[in-house]
């Protein structure tokens, strides 16, 4: 019985993950075809060639691929703390009861709305060398030439558009700490940076976890800013899907798919590792809503007790925080 | 390696695909082509539409063939784009697109690929049109493409200014250009650069790169694509624009110049020369706002090493696709969008460069579209870009090369050695 009614599900996630995933896996391991030096024309049939595109990755021309990997890397490390911080400040600004208040959240949520490539627009128009930017800080720095400068304007952009989906989840996850938290903290003698830290951090940090973690796997698969911004063939800033995406543009969908699949696991290690040592609360989570599945946390646990000891939780105010959650959502 | 064939197609997708050729035993020397098609009926024609003139082409073939219907497919006006949704339409071998219409650097990477069938000699006037058009239209010799548009770089130039400081002609060589800018700028350097082209990290770069070395008498590539950058006219060449950069001839923001961030510069009055293609023209002639230049310029051929230099060739080619079906009607739906009647509509409604030579020296057009003589002899001087398979690749290295010499990363030497060495790798 179960099984038939998860059928469906199963079946749309093979459908839509499964497949792409394994079709991508299956043509990783074709090249391209040859042309034929006496008809000029290319030969029917990609070759099979094993693991041979994943070599090349790895060994003599990864040059490319190395460069793009440590690209995807620093920006995305940069842009996710950067708008980590901010997005935090931003939520907190926003939690604070002031006048007008829906009309600040709404117009903070306003660069994630825009289509990332029209804030790329947006912004490689800022950054021409007779843009806004140059005659603010009154200077004449090419920002969309080939350098350091090119990865500044893509963080400052991806920055700008992805900080306030990090206020907006964070500020939820505000939103649910009771006050009388904070009040009795007061009572205690808590000043407000003791409050942030002790209170409102490791209460708030569920939330977080999520936006970051997000933030996290969207930043590694990074494409429409860099590739508008500063330009396709620009080494600065090439990530790895624009890699993969170059190498299908010239018709070579073997080593493209070889990229992706490298990318796909680098996305899935990163995603899982975060999971595993911060964030084993969302696994928890999930546990909890899809229980069946019993993977991470085994049975269904108790509202009160159990959490705790199935998993090492960091701090021990974040357990409480979670029952607290609990109650107040229920 | 051993080379495993992907997917044995089944029979009869191969034969769908080509019904012309037929059967199943096809030898790899058979050669789709569309000499003997004979199906007739629908079909439809993918291109982009800036000008909007396609609609009333295509209206005007509908209402002579009422049983053979062309519709018109708008594909999106970015141009990689384009081509990525004509491979596609390939790959998967549907009859989506009859008609394509093809930038002239793709033909040799379509008709290696089969995408596009060979055409019959004898389908289209080759030898009324301008010769080098006709190079880009063929693949190993054999017509792969019919004419369509053409497009060359013309020197846009302040005629005020040079009037002013007494210079009568425009320069035809390097040197002169140089001399002039030192005479009409004088002091006034700091306000005003000499010369501008398109130099960001795109296909501008490659135009750009391959006219500097096309006008200094070297060649980027042959016919066969064999790449020659280890020449001395080559060194010239790519020199002459490294130095232009370091001495300031070329305004150092010009390493951000598109087409459209140049003419912005040239119309707000910050460069005496820029390179440009002809659609500039109207533009810059309208008078409107951060315009300065409007009736205070004119156009001139580009500038060379020792006199006129070489233009690289723009413009679009009409190309059948090889999984479609009705491809006699096709064809004749080709002759048409590529007659002389049509290309007049083409040069009238949307100021399309014609592929005929003699719509160049009617006194009419000559009028209207003043530039016209110095366009038509930049088309007939100029360079195709290299004619590769694998033009993407091609395009891309030159890229690379062209700007990490520009930006001072590497000599122009090494550069054109790194490149050299690629593009022969690209070559057949």
């Amino acid at each position: 019985m179960a099984a038939l009614l998860v059928s469906p599900t199963l079946l749309v996630l093979g459908l839509v993950i499964a497949y792409p995933v394994l079709s991508a896996v299956h043509s990783s391991l074709y090249s391209v075809p040859d042309i034929d030096p006496k008809t000029g024309f290319i030969e029917k049939g990609d070759p099979f060639v094993g693991l041979d595109n994943f070599t090349t990755i790895f060994t003599g021309a990864g040059d490319r691929f190395w460069n793009a990997f440590w690209n995807t890397s620093f920006l995305t490390v940069t842009s996710v703390i950067l708008e980590t911080v901010i997005g935090l400040a931003m939520a907190l600004i926003m939690h604070q009861g002031m006048r007008g208040r829906a009309w600040v959240r709404a117009s903070i949520l306003v660069p994630w709305a825009i289509p990332t490539a029209i804030s790329a627009l947006l912004w490689r128009w800022i950054f021409d060398s007779e843009g806004i930017a140059n005659s603010l800080l009154n200077t004449k720095v090419l920002w969309t030439t080939e350098g350091f400068q090119a990865q500044i304007a893509v963080i400052i952009a991806e920055v700008w558009k992805t900080a306030p989906f990090v206020g907006i989840l964070v500020l939820a996850g505000l939103q649910i700490i009771s006050q009388e938290v904070y009040e009795a903290a007061r009572v205690d003698g808590a000043g407000p940076i003791r409050r942030l830290w002790s209170i409102t951090l490791p209460l708030v940090k569920p939330a977080l976890l999520v936006a970051v973690l997000f933030r996290l796997l969207d930043a590694l698969r990074m494409f429409d800013l860099p590739y508008i911004l500063i330009g396709a063939g620009k080494e600065s800033v090439e990530t790895l899907s624009m890699l993969a995406q170059d190498e299908a543009s010239n018709v070579r969908f073997g080593p493209a798919s070889a990229y992706s699949v490298v990318l796909f696991l680098y996305v899935f290690l990163i995603a899982f590792a975060f999971i595993k040592l911060l964030g084993a609360d969302l696994l928890g989570a999930r546990d909890e809503a899809g229980g069946k599945k019993g993977k991470g946390g085994g049975a269904r646990k108790g509202h009160d007790g159990g959490e705790q000891g199935a998993r090492k939780s960091l701090r021990p105010v974040a357990g409480d925080d979670r029952n607290r959650q609990k109650e107040a959502t229920a | 390696m051993r080379a495993i064939p992907r997917r044995l197609l089944p029979c009869t997708a191969v034969t769908a695909a080509l019904t012309l050729v037929g059967g199943c035993g096809l030898a790899s020397s058979n050669v789709e082509s569309a000499v003997d098609a004979e199906e007739r009926g629908p079909i439809t024609f993918a291109t982009s539409d800036t000008s909007g003139v396609v609609p009333s082409l295509i209206k005007r073939w509908n209402d002579r063939h009422p049983d053979e219907k062309a519709t018109f497919i708008e594909l999106p006006e970015d141009a990689d784009q384009q081509r990525q949704m004509m491979i596609q339409n390939a790959q998967l071998k549907t009859d989506t697109y009859t008609v394509l219409n093809l930038d002239v650097v793709w033909t040799s990477e379509f008709a290696s690929h089969r995408w596009i069938d060979q055409l019959p000699a004898d389908s289209f006037p080759f030898d009324q049109t301008l010769g080098s058009i006709n190079a880009t239209a063929k693949y190993r010799g054999k017509w792969f493409a019919m004419p369509y548009a053409s497009d060359g770089g013309m020197l846009y130039y302040r005629k005020d200014l040079l009037e002013k400081a007494g210079v009568e002609d425009p320069p035809e060589t390097w040197d002169e250009m140089r001399e002039i800018c030192d005479k009409v700028l004088g002091e006034q350097k700091s306000k005003m650069s000499c010369y501008g082209g398109q130099f960001e990290k795109y296909e501008g770069l490659t135009v750009n790169f391959s006219e500097a070395i096309n006008s200094a008498g070297g060649e980027v590539t042959d016919a066969k694509g064999i790449p020659h950058l280890d020449t001395p006219e080559a060194r010239r060449g790519m020199d002459h624009l490294v130095k232009s950069f370091k001495d300031g001839t070329i305004p150092k923001s010009g390493i951000t110049y598109m087409e459209e961030q140049g003419r912005r510069a040239f119309e707000k009055g910050d460069l005496l020369f820029y390179r440009n293609w002809p659609y500039q023209y109207a533009i810059s002639d309208k008078k409107a706002k951060n315009n300065e230049v409007a009736g205070k310029f004119s156009v001139a051929p580009l500038p060379g090493e020792k006199g006129p230099g070489a233009s690289s060739l723009g413009g679009h080619n009409l190309a059948l696709s090889s999984s479609a079906r009705n491809k006699a009607t096709a064809l004749d739906f080709m002759r048409f969008m590529t007659n002389e009647q049509s290309s007049r509509l083409k040069l009238e409604k949307a100021s399309l460069a014609p592929v005929f030579a003699k719509l160049y020296d009617e006194p009419e057009y000559v009028r209207k579209f003043p530039y016209l003589p110095v366009l038509k002899k930049s088309i007939l001087g100029a360079e195709p870009r290299p004619r590769v398979v694998q033009y993407g690749d091609a395009t891309k290295a030159v890229q690379n090369e062209a700007y990490n010499a520009l930006t001072g990363k590497k000599t122009s030497q090494a550069a054109l050695r790194g490149l050299q060495r690629q593009l022969r790798a690209l070559a057949p």
